[in-house]
Formats: C-alpha cells, sequence, structure tokens
C-alpha cells in the first residue's frame, strides 16, 4: 500500500514525465513507474481533478488518456520534476562511483564519468558533495579477473557459450566446464559468472578470481528451459532442503564464522563460546573450515563429518611424523 | 492513506508553484479544496501537510508577506523546485540504468527508484546491460538509522562487540560517514569514548542504534574522507615475507601454487616441491596451510612448519 506522499511523488513526476514525451502510452507509462494500468488511470483521475477554488475555480491542470494514449494539454506550474533529494543523490551517485572501476572497457568507465559528472551539475554541489558520505570500495578486479569480466561481458552481449578452466576450493580440484552465460553478478565484493553449467547440468556461479582460463566459444547459447537465476537479494548462499545440516561450537577467536555465512542459529554458550547450525551442500567445504579452524571449533554434528575432520587432520599430522 | 489528502497536497503544490507572491495560510486555505471550517482543525491539518510536504523534498519557504507587518506567507519557487535540464547520450543513460538498479532489495532501493523517475520525468530515457547485475546489499540491522544518522548529522549511541571479544561496550559517536568495503559495511567517525576517529563494522553492532543527538548536532571536519578513513583502518601494512618450501600432492593446493612467486619441481612419485613466498606471523596463513590436510606438508622453514603441526594437534583429543 502506498502512502499519499508516496503517491504525490509518483504524481510530481508522471505529469513532466508525459510532457516531456508530448504522449506516452498507459501501458509504458504503467510499467516505468511500476504499478498496475489501473492504478495509473486512478492517478490521472486524481490529478485531472484537483480543483483550486479562488478567487475563481478552475483545473490547473489537463489531460486525457484515450485511446490508451496519454498526454497533459495543461500543467502551468508543474513542468520539471522535483529536484532529487538527500536520499536519491547519494542512491544514484554511490552506486556509479562504485561501478566506475568496474566498468568492462574504457569506454564504459568514460560513460559512467560523464553520468556522474551530469548528475553532479544537475543535483548542485552541496548535495553532490553530501553524497561522499557514503561510498562503496570493491577490490577492483585485476589483471585476469578483468579480463575475464569484460569476456565475460562480451560473451553474454553476443550469447555465446563459453569453456571455464575452473578451481574448486571445495575439492581443491581444477576442472573443465562449457557454461551457457545468464549474467555476470558482483556481489558482496566479487564477481561472479552465474550460467548453465553443461557438467554439473545446473544452474552454477562462478567466482571469475577463480577461473583460470577462460574463452569465448562460437557456439550460441541455448539455455534449458530449467535455467533459472537464483535470488540473490538475501545474500549468496541460500540454504537447501537436499544441504547437509552441520552443527559447531565456537571458542571466542571463531567468532567471525556467523559474521560471514549465514547460520541457521547461532546459541550464546557463555564466556564468548557460540553454538551455530548452518547448512550446506558441500561437507568438504565444512572440513576445510573446522581445519582453518583448529581448537577454535569442534563439529557437534553430524558426527561423521566430526569424524572426517579428526581423521583428515591425524593423517596431515602423520605426515608430518614421516 | 487517503485520496483526499493526496488531492489536497497536490494542489498545494500546484498553487505554490504558480504563486508569484507569498501566500497566507488563509490565502492558501480559500483555494485548497478540503479544509474543515474550524480554524484549530485547519491549523492542525496544515500543519500536517506543511511537514509532509517538506519531507517529500519540497521546498516549502516560509517568507513575511509584507516588511512591514509580522504575517507570514508560503511559497514554493520553480528554481529551487525543479530539476535542472540533464540530458543522458544512450551508453550514459544504460549506466543510469544499472546504478538504479545496483540498490535491488538494499535499503535505498526506493530512493534509487525514486531518483529515476524524476530523471526519466526530466526526459531521461534509460536502458540496462543485459546480463550484467552489480549489486550492493544492505543486509545490517543497524544499516537504516546510521544512514539517517549520518545524512542527518545526528549523534548515535550502539553497544559494540569488537573481534574476538566477548562483551559489547556503548559507544557514542559522531558518525560521519558510511562505507562499504567488500560487501561489508563500516561506519566511521568521532568516537566519543574513546576521544578519536574510529571505524565501525555494522555487523558487529549488537541490538539497536540509537539517536542521541539532534538534526544538525554533529559537524563533519572539513576535507573528511571517510573513504580513505575505512581503507586505511582496513588494509593492513604489507608484512614482511619469507618462502616457504611447501610438498604438494599432484593437483592439489592451487591457490598455493597460483602466486606469481611460486617455483614447482616434481618430488617423488604423485608430489611436488612448491617454494613460495609468503608473509611473515600471519597466523591465517598457517591456517590455510592447514584447510589442504594431508595434501600439502610444509618443510621450510622450521617455524611455520612448527605452527601448522601445532594448529593440527589443537583439533585431536
Amino acid at each position: 500500500m502506498v502512502t499519499s506522499g508516496e503517491r504525490l511523488r509518483r504524481m510530481l513526476a508522471l505529469v513532466p514525465y508525459v510532457m516531456s514525451r508530448r504522449s506516452v502510452p498507459v501501458k509504458e507509462a504503467a510499467e516505468r513507474f511500476g504499478m498496475s494500468e489501473r492504478e495509473l488511470i486512478s492517478d490521472l483521475n486524481l490529478v485531472w481533478c484537483v480543483e483550486l477554488k479562488s478567487p475563481d475555480p478552475y483545473c490547473p491542470i489537463d489531460l486525457s488518456y484515450e485511446g490508451g494514449e496519454i498526454s497533459v494539454s495543461e500543467s502551468e506550474s508543474i513542468v520539471r520534476p522535483l529536484r532529487l533529494d538527500k536520499d536519491e543523490v547519494p542512491a544514484m551517485l554511490t552506486t556509479l562511483r562504485w561501478l566506475e572501476p568496474q566498468a568492462s572497457t574504457d569506454a564504459e568507465a568514460d560513460a559512467i564519468r560523464r553520468t556522474i559528472d551530469k548528475l553532479e551539475e544537475a543535483v548542485g554541489t552541496a548535495l553532490a558533495a553530501a553524497s561522499g558520505q557514503i561510498a562503496a570500495d570493491t577490490r577492483s578486479p585485476e589483471g585476469a579477473v578483468k579480463a575475464y569480466s569484460a569476456s565475460v561481458r562480451q560473451a553474454l552481449a553476443a550469447r555465446c557459450r563459453l569453456h571455464l578452466r575452473y578451481y574448486v576450493p571445495a575439492r581443491d580440484e581444477t576442472t573443465e566446464r562449457d557454461v551457457d552465460p545468464m549474467r555476470l553478478l558482483v556481489v558482496e565484493g566479487r564477481s561472479y559468472l552465474e550460467g548453465w553449467c553443461y557438467r554439473a547440468e545446473e544452474t552454477r556461479r562462478f567466482r571469475l578470481d577463480r577461473i583460470l582460463d577462460l574463452s569465448v566459444l562460437d557456439v550460441p547459447v541455448s539455455l534449458p528451459e530449467q535455467a533459472a537465476p537464483a535470488d540473490v537479494e538475501q545474500g549468496l548462499f541460500r540454504p537447501s532442503e537436499s544441504d547437509l545440516t552441520v552443527e559447531l561450537e565456537l571458542e571466542p577467536g571463531a567468532q567471525w564464522v556467523p559474521e560471514y555465512y549465514p547460520c541457521e542459529s547461532v546459541a550464546e554458550l557463555g564466556e564468548g563460546r557460540l553454538r551455530i547450525t548452518l547448512r550446506t551442500p558441500d561437507p568438504g567445504w565444512v572440513r576445510r573450515l573446522a581445519l582453518r579452524l583448529g581448537d577454535t571449533a569442534r563439529v557437534v554434528s553430524p558426527p561423521e563429518l566430526a569424524a572426517d575432520v579428526r581423521d583428515t587432520a591425524a593423517a596431515a599430522l602423520a605426515q608430518y611424523a614421516e | 492513506m487517503s485520496k483526499r489528502r493526496t488531492e489536497r497536497l497536490l494542489s498545494i503544490v500546484v498553487l505554490l508553484l504558480s504563486a508569484r507572491r507569498y501566500l497566507t495560510a488563509d490565502e492558501i486555505r480559500a483555494s485548497v479544496i478540503g479544509y474543515p471550517e474550524q480554524d484549530d482543525a485547519f491549523k492542525r491539518m496544515f500543519e500536517r501537510d506543511k511537514e509532509e510536504l517538506r519531507d517529500l523534498g519540497i521546498p516549502l519557504e516560509t517568507g513575511l508577506i509584507n516588511p512591514l507587518d509580522d504575517e507570514t506567507g508560503y511559497r514554493i519557487s520553480q528554481q529551487d523546485y525543479a530539476l535542472p535540464e540533464i540530458t543522458l547520450e544512450a551508453d550514459e543513460a544504460a549506466m543510469l540504468g544499472i546504478a538504479a538498479q545496483a540498490w535491488e532489495g538494499a535499503f535505498l532501493a526506493g530512493a534509487a527508484t525514486g531518483a529515476l523517475q524524476k530523471l526519466r520525468a526530466g526526459g531521461v530515457d534509460d536502458s540496462t546491460v543485459p546480463g550484467f547485475e552489480p549489486r550492493l546489499h544492505t543486509q545490517e540491522a543497524a544499516f537504516g538509522p546510521l544512514w539517517e544518522a549520518v545524512r542527518d548529522r545526528r549523534l548515535v549511541t550502539f553497544s559494540y562487540r569488537a573481534l574476538a571479544s566477548t562483551e559489547t561496550l556503548k559507544r557514542t559517536l559522531e558518525p560521519w560517514g558510511l562505507v562499504n568495503r567488500d560487501g561489508r559495511w563500516y561506519v566511521a567517525g568521532h568516537d566519543r569514548l574513546r576521544a578519536g576517529t574510529r571505524v565501525f563494522r555494522l555487523s558487529r553492532i549488537a541490538g539497536p542504534v540509537k539517536m542521541a543527538g539532534r538534526p544538525g548536532g554533529i559537524t563533519v571536519p572539513e576535507g573528511t574522507d571517510v573513504r580513505s578513513l575505512v581503507a586505511r583502518w582496513w588494509t593492513k601494512p604489507d608484512n614482511e615475507r619469507g618462502t616457504a618450501v611447501l610438498r604438494i600432492r599432484e593437483g592439489a593446493g592451487h591457490t598455493l601454487r597460483r602466486r606469481e612467486d611460486a617455483r614447482a619441481e616434481p618430488d617423488g612419485p604423485g608430489w611436488d616441491r612448491v617454494s613460495v613466498s609468503y608473509p611473515l606471523g600471519e597466523p591465517w596463513y598457517t591456517e590455510h596451510l592447514a584447510t589442504f590436510g594431508p595434501d600439502v606438508i610444509v618443510l621450510e622453514p622450521p617455524p611455520l612448519r612448527d605452527a601448522v603441526i601445532e594448529h593440527l594437534k589443537g583439533m585431536l583429543p
């Protein structure tokens, strides 16, 4: 449900939107403003009904949407949209500034810089300066990753298949695979290629910094029907029903774990110790995590995984005894 | 929400934008449909309307109608109201679209959409580049209140848990800015408890962030660059490096072999001997070596070898 304020904000944009384009199809305007055609018509009716009664009653805005085509024939005062506000300016400038070093080509970086300059000029010095109070930095892609990122973008544009040599750390192995690219994501500080992997026969995400080699094939993409982009809004790690549930006890030195990996539950055990539950499709990942944490963590369940971690540590120690 | 309220607010905007002078509250009341007859009820309603308009960013100005008496009036200047002309080329408009989408599902998503609507209303036809989806998330609960505090320059208090510490300490912070580094949010500012510049990670803030001062109550020192404050706090000085000699199983230890200065030679069937530089005095490197289990053995130097053995022993009963 929109508030009266939000609705007003929308209408104040809608009128100049139509005016700056002479006329706009109802369908297109509804899409651009993210509402149904019915909501749009009801907004248009409201705008049209505005009446001022002094000294003589008159209707300041005249418009029509006959034949599904909106046009504004009269609007004496609402000609331009309202300026961007103190949330909108940083929302736009922060992301543009963040994107600049991640551009895949010099031309794109240049387009971003030009957009920033034009926006800064349009919003005025004060707001442009204040927007520096919020900033984002992502390790800008270097060397190989930058080149892979450009190749992925190129393959996406040309709708071409990719061949990857890819490192899988959980199994510490290198794999070869063909992938139909779906999108290039930059999330939580890293770049990922998401696509249909013909080796796994499912939608997979590949970290660009784990790609060892990448080539764009002269084969058109043919995505199977079940290829669907994952929802990354709530973070990259999305537990699934088939995942293994793992319980760990953490000493104070391992408190960073629940900050980095989404947990099903985190319970305080006193003295800074935590008991966490997390889900993963890959027990190898937990084994490596446990090996990293050493004596600051203990796998509680499943018992087989706890035994596996102990056995791996013992096997490693045995190598040193030789 | 009420349709009548929206209609009334829109009427005020239209009226005041076209007015050539300040209009009194009574003049506004006479022109705009929907205000009550009783003076008290009108005053209350008009106050709320003014507040709502200002919240929306509408520059509602107050001024004296006539320099000789003290009756105030209202107007909205077109100059302050209207977005200046902005024309974007196709490649610029595409970048604008991508930038606006980056907040999808995040705290500033609504602001980005609002900005885009206004820019479109100003004649910009944005587009996107299909398949390129950079995203900035704001999953930390502290983001919203801290953003408001930074924007409105308000003092805040919150409880903070330092790394590897079990206790939380109450902090009073003059927040200067928010910075996202590799997907995580940090706030930088003047910490009153420690009487110095400090950086806090939002995910370590426990419980609510409370406003502890009025808007405009703090001053950000001239020339403050929050981005570099966080970057400085975040990047450690480069460690001195030593050379490690590792025995690595064939096909394993890829991230170790991957370093530019790594040199590998065969070391018996199924094994390689790899020499590679490593940061001295960094526990994380020991931990990293341990993750390879029996596939990586440290041969040299003895302190690193001992550290890995010690780490592994700690895992056995």
